[in-house]
């Protein structure tokens, strides 16, 4: 009985705070993605400016480690029974990948283009090894080409 | 030292190839931030402390591949990847590789 209580508050725990801080993580990105819009970043390896010249290149990258919350974790484990999207996972790794394209973009502001970006998703920290996900780093690097004025 | 994750180094020919370049780093965290973000597993969310480690860690990475290329002589790594490994509980390594070349 107490183990079931124990476990019961753990998942309030996890509700509460972890949609909380959701909510307000999302909205952070939204603000500083609208406020990075003017920097595209590409997948393709060149940028022709026939025009212009290019004034420097160099690497930036940015990551950001997100784990999961207890509440989500029990639903993906019940999700796991029936099969299907795991809704809870999808919105845990849009949250870092976002915040790392993001924190690339910030380390590159007066850049013109961020070209050839990579992003990498790797498991970490103490389940890596074993089968559910504790937590998970994405890394975004790419190079960001400023062309002369 | 200029680095760049394509082929090339925009607006500059390269020279002279090196070859390959690579630096590694393998970290873990100590227990104090490990029960941090063993508490911070319960809320979900970001861990700090982590991406802070994994950061310092990459630049450590990053550095030992360019103390590499100099030592060959280069003035710029082309092609940089990195890549994430977990090898032990609480511990990742961390490298990164490229091409050193010379430049114009």
């Amino acid at each position: 009985m107490n183990n079931l209580l124990f476990f019961l508050t753990l998942i309030a725990i996890g509700y509460v705070v972890g949609t909380l801080a959701e909510k307000l993580h999302y909205r952070s990105i939204h603000e500083r993605e609208k406020k990075l819009l003017y920097l595209p970043v590409v997948t393709m390896k060149t940028v022709t400016h026939p025009d212009k010249k290019i004034a420097s290149a160099e690497l930036v990258c940015g990551s950001a480690v997100i784990s999961i919350d207890y509440f989500k974790r029990f639903l993906a484990s019940l999700r796991n029974i029936f099969g299907g999207t795991v809704k809870s996972y999808e919105s845990l790794i849009d949250r870092a990948r976002r915040e790392a394209l993001i924190r690339m973009k910030e380390m590159a502001v007066d850049a013109t283009v961020i070209v050839n970006v990579r992003i990498e998703i790797s498991t970490i920290g103490r389940n890596a090894n074993k089968k559910g996900v504790g937590c998970l780093e994405a890394i975004a690097y790419g190079t960001a080409v400023t062309l002369e004025k | 030292m200029i680095i760049t994750n394509i082929e090339t180094v925009p607006g500059k020919t390269i020279v002279e190839h090196f070859g390959l370049v690579s630096g590694s780093t393998i970290r873990a965290k100590h227990v104090g931030r490990d029960l941090m973000a063993g508490l911070k597993n319960l809320v979900g969310g970001e861990l700090k402390g982590y991406t802070q480690l994994l950061n310092e860690s990459r630049q450590q990475a990053i550095g030992r591949m360019i103390e590499q290329a100099r030592q060959l002589g280069a003035n710029a790594i082309v092609n940089v990847r990195f890549s994430t490994s977990s090898v032990a509980q609480g511990a990742a390594e961390l490298y990164a590789y490229g091409t050193a070349v010379h430049i114009e």
